[in-house]
């Protein structure tokens, strides 16, 4: 003959799941603190760093602007304003950034949305595709872009017949500067809106809401800052972008000369000072970024 | 408004999530989904919400075949365990919400945010941000802003689930005093038999995505279905004895079994609630089989004994009024008997 007791009380359950876990606290006060470490061991690592740095970027950086106003504030104004291949190559970059960074923009929010929100077949392949443009060089994806629009490829002839020019052209360039700029936008989001959780939307749509007063309303101003953040970093490498450009633009100097691609060409010619004077403006939009991506990156904290 | 589900059938991958379920709602009323985890009732509540579409079976809405129509269609509230309050949105903004979707004129709207911030007792709260507010305010927050537009029903998945003790127990009283007042159709789920109990008109217990039992919670208690649902409502003795000649030898105890008069031994399994257990004080030398008291513990509003069948070599959980523990005076070694006032038994669980 037998006897048990069975006991269950959920509310004794759900109390202990609330409760910390010490064991996660104690592991953390284990962690070794770097201000331990003997005063020798992180003054000289804090100097190599600095030296690495300053020898790196910091002296590089200088020298482009000391070159550039090497004959002057008035040579490097003329520099970039009279030369008129100069100033098309700017207006050619500031052209052409924007619109690669709306397309990313826009591709980016969709397919973060869509990898964070749905699990469905490809999700994976996705995620992979995304990172594709990181690890494949540049100058592959434009010669890919060439031999896909230019006159020898697959859809030249077609393009050809109805007026349209791809390669050589500045929707060659927007192409090619999207494509290697692709990860940015939806490499941000992706954990941001994980992190987030379907829940807020779930409820506005359980309040009425249809997709666009979700998307507006809830979505977007939630993941409003991580947008920005990989907007400004989009930007950065479209304006800069240098490999796979220059082989779908054919590098015709007025028509798609883009600023990376004057500064180069400028020292080919042996013109020293007109070429850090286009690089020194790269340089100040990369400057202005960084700014903005440190001012972001506070206001997300 | 009722509610009336039909035969829902929802897997995910290989997971049953719930299997031919079938429920009515009556209109008015607030019922509680009491399951464990995993037994597919926040699923259920989903799906009356349309945020998750069954695989086959139908909701009705009053008789209204509303299965395909999206969630906005639906008209209900839904409140989040975790609140889910829109963030970047003030307390006022997010009552709004469901008005502004709608157009409501702006008069309208601050009028009825101005209503349900006074019911939830968060009135000159409006400016702040959800982060600015305790766990408990936000689930009023949460419970205003799903009635702002007026739903025909709401429905809240496990909404004290992750608040303490103290503020669940308030809310939940609270809830009650509100829905006595709004008497909209109300569902919630939440895996405390407390407070399905205290809340809820009528109790339906889930198991492995099955209703196992729907009644009030009086009917569910003193008459469950069956022993998952006997176990599952709270602490429960389980013996294992034989039955012959209309008695039952349940390890230390023997008592009348008139549903079993014959002459051939059956096996039986018996439940006892803590409380429905007796204890006499015995002796050592007294003849015949007792049980030793292990552990007392009377704080509370009863007093907890834990004893041990002599027989059997097995515990034994017993609940006693302070009354009669502090007439017995019981310590731990005493000896004593125990004995059932009440006794459940179901039909044997047939395995092959």
């Amino acid at each position: 003959m037998l006897a048990e007791t069975i006991e269950t009380r959920p509310e004794q359950l759900s109390g202990e799941r609330n409760s910390p876990d010490p064991s996660l606290e104690s592991a953390s006060s284990c962690t070794p603190l770097a201000r331990n470490d003997p005063l020798l061991v992180r003054w000289g690592l804090t100097a190599a760093a600095l030296l690495v740095l300053g020898l790196l970027v910091i002296v590089p950086l200088v020298h482009v602007f000391v070159q550039a106003f090497g004959d002057g504030v008035l040579a490097y104004w003329r520099s970039l304003v009279d030369d008129r291949d100069t100033r098309h190559a700017i207006l050619l970059t500031l052209t052409v950034a924007p619109i690669a960074v709306l397309v990313n923009l826009i591709f980016g929010v969709a397919a973060s949305w869509a990898i964070a929100r749905f699990r469905f077949p490809g999700r994976t392949l996705l995620i992979t595709l995304i990172d594709l443009p990181f690890s494949v060089s540049p100058v592959v994806a434009g010669l890919a872009f060439v031999l896909l629009f230019g006159l020898q490829g697959y859809f030249g002839p077609w393009l050809r017949d109805h007026g349209l020019k791809v390669v050589f052209a500045t929707p060659g360039l927007v192409l090619a500067t999207s494509f290697v700029t692709f990860p940015f936008v939806a490499r941000e989001l992706i954990p941001v809106m994980e992190v987030i959780g379907p829940d807020e939307e779930l409820a506005a749509l359980s309040l009425g809401a249809n997709g666009w007063q979700m998307f507006w309303r809830v979505t977007l101003p939630n993941i409003k800052w991580g947008v920005l953040y990989g907007v400004i970093l989009c930007n950065a490498r479209a304006m800069g972008e240098f490999g796979a450009v220059y082989v779908v633009s054919g590098h015709v100097a007025g028509r798609t000369d883009t600023m990376p691609l004057r500064v180069e060409k400028l020292f080919q010619e042996y013109n020293s000072p007109s070429s850090f004077a286009v690089a020194s403006v790269l340089t100040l939009l990369a400057l202005v970024t960084l700014v903005a991506k440190v001012g972001l990156e506070r206001k997300v904290r | 408004m009722s509610i009336t589900i039909k035969d829902l059938t929802k897997r995910f991958g290989s997971f049953q999530a719930l299997e031919n379920v079938s429920l009515e709602v009556r209109d008015g009323e607030l019922l509680a989904l009491l399951g464990p985890s995993g037994s597919g009732k926040t699923t259920l509540l989903r799906i009356i919400a349309g945020l998750e579409t069954a695989d086959s079976g139908s909701v009705l809405h009053r008789g209204e075949e509303v299965t395909h129509r999206s969630a906005r269609d639906r008209n209900v509230g839904f409140v989040f365990q975790h609140y889910a309050l829109f963030r970047h949105m003030t307390v006022f903004e997010n009552v709004a919400f469901g008005l502004r979707v709608r157009k409501t004129p702006d008069a309208r709207v601050r009028q009825r945010v101005g209503e349900l911030l006074h019911l939830i007792r968060l009135d000159g709260y409006g400016r702040r941000l959800p982060s600015e507010l305790s766990g408990g305010q936000r689930q009023r927050v949460a419970l205003a802003r799903a009635l702002a537009a007026e739903p025909r029903v709401l429905l809240l998945d496990e909404p004290f689930g992750a608040l303490d003790a103290k503020v669940r127990q308030e809310l939940r009283q609270w809830l009650r005093r509100l829905h006595d007042e709004l008497h909209v159709t109300s569902v919630f789920v939440t895996h405390d038999q407390e407070e399905a109990f205290e809340v809820a008109d009528r109790v339906a217990v889930l198991r492995g995505g099955r209703i196992e039992q729907v009644g009030s919670p009086q009917e569910v208690f003193d008459l469950p279905a069956n022993p998952f649902i006997m176990d599952f409502l709270g602490n429960v003795n389980v013996f294992h004895g034989r039955v012959r000649n209309g008695r039952a030898v349940l390890g230390g105890m023997e008592l009348d079994y008139p549903d079993h008069p014959h002459d051939e031994a059956r096996p039986l399994t018996v439940y006892i609630r803590p409380h429905e257990l007796e204890i006499d004080l015995a002796t050592a030398d007294d003849a015949g089989p007792k049980a030793r008291v292990l552990h007392v513990n009377p704080a509370g509003p009863v007093a907890r004994v834990r004893v041990r069948d002599e027989d059997s070599d097995t515990d034994i959980y017993v609940d006693l009024g302070l009354q009669r523990f502090t007439e017995l005076k019981l310590r731990p070694g005493d000896w004593v008997r125990v004995s059932p006032r009440r006794i459940r038994v179901f039909e044997p669980e047939y395995v092959i």
